[in-house]
Parts: structure tokens; sequence; C-alpha cells
């Protein structure tokens, strides 16, 4: 049992990843994310009839908002991983029949009350109270085994643990770590979808950039933004009406996982990509060096480098050295984030509405619609969120 | 003595962690170790989550004896309460049972002192009359 090739991308849209969107609402920004999207696949808006949202925004209310009426839908509550598994649910859903064209649908707003955090995060001690979960509940954030030892703000303490022990077990220098920062600003430079697109950067600027929590740097980290994306998904057979170039999905595995909060992973410089990525290969029948180029989540550089090795773009503990000596820009050997990705994109906050960046860069890619950016061998991409 | 205004545990609302909390006040550590299994596991749980026995466990002492798995060294934490302590060490504590935890590293210079895998050694840090946490410091 194969969805090898059964179901395409058609259509997406996305809403520039800016700082703050003054005034909008999430809904508000979900809605033009959508329509854009309908009307980029040549659709309309009564031929949706599946909804994939993000974690956090029960996809009932979404429809609601939307005035939509899918005959299937769901939330994926996925952290990071929502955009691709959205793909991966939704091919699934398109092969099993459950739908016919399918809106998948992320992003947000940021509040700006909460000082550079996301909405709905802690704002004094009194909300973080360190409970204990009904008495030895699952270990997260909040509960009486973190809370009380002062966790970082955000995700960094987590990708500050992993970086730490990446660097001792296998080597990876700062200047390779940065390497991912610069290489995924040149490709940000001209995508004017990107916040700090027009800005570029050295190594130099990475490395004397302030630590948010050793021994991560600020410019390996992203910064929050209000954005929004979403993407059509149909059958192959129905896309090859459409207007748009089919992106076929040719393999998918995962969600992948172990763990909530990263103490509880046995092995913190393996991610669970070392599970998904297989599947997902196998099931399209190439190799992960057979891929032409890469759209990783990268919420840090970290990140994005475990995860790359952990496809198989590079020997396990050698990611340091591949970014070392491969041109991953969008004008060299192995274009990596060719929009710059979150890190220099800016990362939309809301549910893992971050994970849109990738989605649909490489659909813009493979479509071949990403102007100066475009990559010449732009017809297999390795997907990770 | 200021008010301690950083999270801590509710340990008498919870009779399940309660025999931990009660043992850091003594300076003792204790974990879940199963009955069965004979493993230790972190964080406690009804069951082993090795073969789902409830109520087959037991808190056991253990040594205390422990390597610095990672850290990172907070400049910003989540917390404000936090905000007088930067810089610290937040970190992935194994002890020798083989269990992994979150604590600090105190009694060394931040960053300075720290190296992954240096061998630890529990200490006790009563935070409050009621509260004893568990940190840990170079062996």
């Amino acid at each position: 049992m194969s969805i090898r090739g059964a179901a395409a991308i058609v259509g997406y849209h996305e809403i520039p990843t800016r700082r703050n969107y003054p005034g909008r609402s999430n809904w508000s920004m979900l809605a033009e994310a959508a329509n854009g999207a309908i009307r980029d696949a040549g659709l309309r808006k009564d031929q949706i009839d599946g909804l994939l949202c993000q974690e956090g925004f029960n996809s009932l209310t979404v429809a609601e908002y939307m005035q939509l009426s899918p005959k299937y839908t769901q939330s994926m509550t996925l952290h990071g991983a929502t955009a691709t598994g959205a793909v991966s649910a939704g091919a699934a859903a398109i092969a099993a029949g459950y739908a016919d064209y399918i809106l998948c649908v992320m992003g947000g707003t940021r509040d700006p009350e909460a000082g550079g955090q996301q909405p709905g995060g802690f704002r004094n001690p009194q909300q973080m109270s360190a409970q204990p979960r009904g008495g030895g509940g699952p270990a997260s954030r909040g509960t009486e085994w973190e809370s009380p030892y002062g966790p970082v703000v955000a995700a960094n303490g987590g990708y500050g643990l992993i970086k730490q022990r990446h660097m001792y077990e296998f080597g990876t220098t700062q200047e390779q770590f940065a390497k991912c920062s610069v290489d995924q600003r040149f490709n940000a430079l001209l995508d004017p979808n990107a916040a700090f697109s027009g800005q570029p950067i050295t190594i130099e600027d990475v490395l004397n950039s302030r630590f948010t929590n050793d021994p991560l740097h600020l410019l390996e980290c992203v910064m929050p933004c209000a954005g929004a994306g979403a993407w059509i998904m149909t059958s192959a057979e129905r896309a090859r009406a459409l207007p748009n170039k089919p992106v076929y999905v040719l393999g998918a595995g995962g969600p992948a996982t172990s763990h909530d909060t990263i103490f509880m992973e046995r092995n913190v410089t393996t991610s669970p990509v070392a599970l998904s990525a297989p599947v997902a290969l196998r099931m399209s029948g190439y190799n992960a060096r057979d891929m032409q180029f890469a759209e990783f989540y990268d919420c840090y550089t970290i990140l994005v480098m475990m995860c790359l090795e952990d496809a198989g773009i590079c020997p396990k503990g050698e990611i340091g050295p591949f970014y070392a000596s491969t041109d991953t820009t969008y004008k060299g050997g192995f274009p990596i984030n060719t929009n710059g990705g979150q890190i220099s994109g800016g990362q939309p906050v809301g549910g893992g509405g971050g994970g849109i960046k990738q989605v649909i860069e490489a659909a813009r890619q493979i479509m071949g619609r990403a102007g100066p950016r475009q990559i010449a061998k732009n017809d297999l991409c390795l997907v990770n969120g | 003595m200021a008010e301690y205004r950083k999270p801590l545990p509710r340990a008498e609302d919870y009779p399940l962690t309660e025999p931990f909390w009660e043992a850091t006040k003594r300076h003792e550590l204790v974990i879940p170790r199963c009955k069965r299994c004979n493993l230790y596991f972190w964080y406690p749980r009804q069951e082993c989550p090795n073969c789902y026995q409830r109520d087959q466990w037991e808190w056991t002492p253990v040594s205390g004896r422990a390597h610095l798995h990672t850290f990172t060294v907070v400049r910003q934490p989540q917390n404000p309460a936090f905000a007088d302590d930067v810089p610290y060490a937040y970190a992935i504590v194994q002890l020798e049972e083989g269990v992994r935890m979150i604590s600090n590293v105190v009694g060394c210079a931040i960053p300075d002192d720290l190296k992954v895998d240096m061998p630890l050694m529990a200490t006790f840090d009563d935070v409050t009359p009621e509260c004893t946490l568990v940190k840990f410091k170079p062996a």
C-alpha cells in the first residue's frame, strides 16, 4: 500500500512574514491565505471539501469562520511538524477518497503584549506554577520537573541542549552552524516574503551575535513573526486539469516522535527524522542522495542540520563538514531552504504555522515560480517538518 | 528573607510525587524503580513505562552520582522570576542509575567550568522551609 503520486499540491498562497500585522486577527490571516490559495489553484471556494488546520485551531471553528463545509477535516497537533504533517495526512486522505480538494491553512498574528513571545505564552510567574500533571502525568515545561529549574525563554533551551551535545559528540563547530545561517540569509535576500529580505549577514555577524543561551547565537534562532500560508491538495487526475504544474507527493513518512520534552529523548542528537525519512524515501523509490534540494524545518540551525543528517543527506555527525564544503544557496550544489527558511524568513507563529515556509517554497520551486531564486534542478525535493 | 517567587511543586496535593519531595527535604534522592523489571525510570508515573505494571514500583534511594549529559547557559529565562540568576546552567543530568532529569549545575563557574560528560554529585537546595530542590555540583 502506497500513496506514491496519488495526490498533488496544485496551488498556494503565502502572506509575507512580518514582525506584526497590527489590527489583524489570526482568523483573518487564515482567511486571506485560504482565499489566495483557492484562487491560485483555479478553484472556487465551494469546491473545497477538505480542511486541515494547525495546532490550537480547532478545524471546526476555522470551517465555521470561513463558511466552509468540509466532509473531511482535522487539526494537526504536531508542533513544528504540523505543516508537513498536513501534507502527509492530506495526501493519504485524497488517496483514500475522503475528500477531493483539501485546503491546508496555517499561521497567525503575534500578540504584541507578549513581548516577542508567542501568543498565549506565559507572562508572569504566577501562571508558570510547577504543577504536577495529575500526579505523575507527562513531563513538559510547566511541570514540577522543569519549571523550578528556570527553563530558557521560548524553545531556545531544548535546542541549546541538543546543540551542545552535537558539538561534543561530533565536533561540529560554531563556524559550521553559522554557515547554515549565512547561506539561508543569502536565499532570503531576494524573497519579498522573508522578514529579513535584503539584509545580508556574514559568518562573523552570526558568531558575534549574542548568545540567547550558550551555545546558541541569536542569528541561529527564528524570529517570531506574523504570517500565514495555505495550499490546496487534490488527486493526481484532478490536478492535471488545473492551471498550475502539479507538485506530486511521491512519498511521505511520519509524523514520528518519542517525546514531547527534550530530556525524555534518549538520544538528544538524533531526531525522529531517522524514523520518518526512510518511510518517505522507500515509498518514493528514491534515495536521499537523489534529492535535488531540501526544504527543512528550521526553528534553529541545529534542528535543520541534525534532521538533514538523520534523513541521510550526509552521514550521521557529518553535517558540519557538509555545510562547510557545500554551497546550500539557491545558486549552489545542494540548495537548502531556498527562501531563507524561517531563520531568515521569520517564523509565522501559531500552532506550528512556521512549517508553511518549507511546504510552500518546495511547491513554488517545483512549479518553477521562484523568480530570481529559481533553481534549475527542481524536480525532487525532500521536505521536513 | 525575601519571598521565594519561583515555581515550586505542590507536593502535598499529589500523593504520587509527594515521597520524592519529602525525601529531598531529608537531602535524599529517591527514584522510581520497578520491582518486576528492576529498571529505574523518570519521571514518576503510576505504572512502570517499560512493563506497564501499575503500583509495582518503589521509591529507591540512589547515590546521587551523575554525569552532565548536556547543558545550556541561560541568559534569558522564560520566567522573569529567574532574571537575577543569569547566567546559570540548565542541564540534562544522567544519574549513574541511568535516568535523566532536568536540573541546574551549581557550585562552579558558569559557563567556564561546564563540560559535557563531567562527573556530578547531587546537592540539595533548601529553597523554602517546605521545599528542597535537587541540584548538581561538580564531583
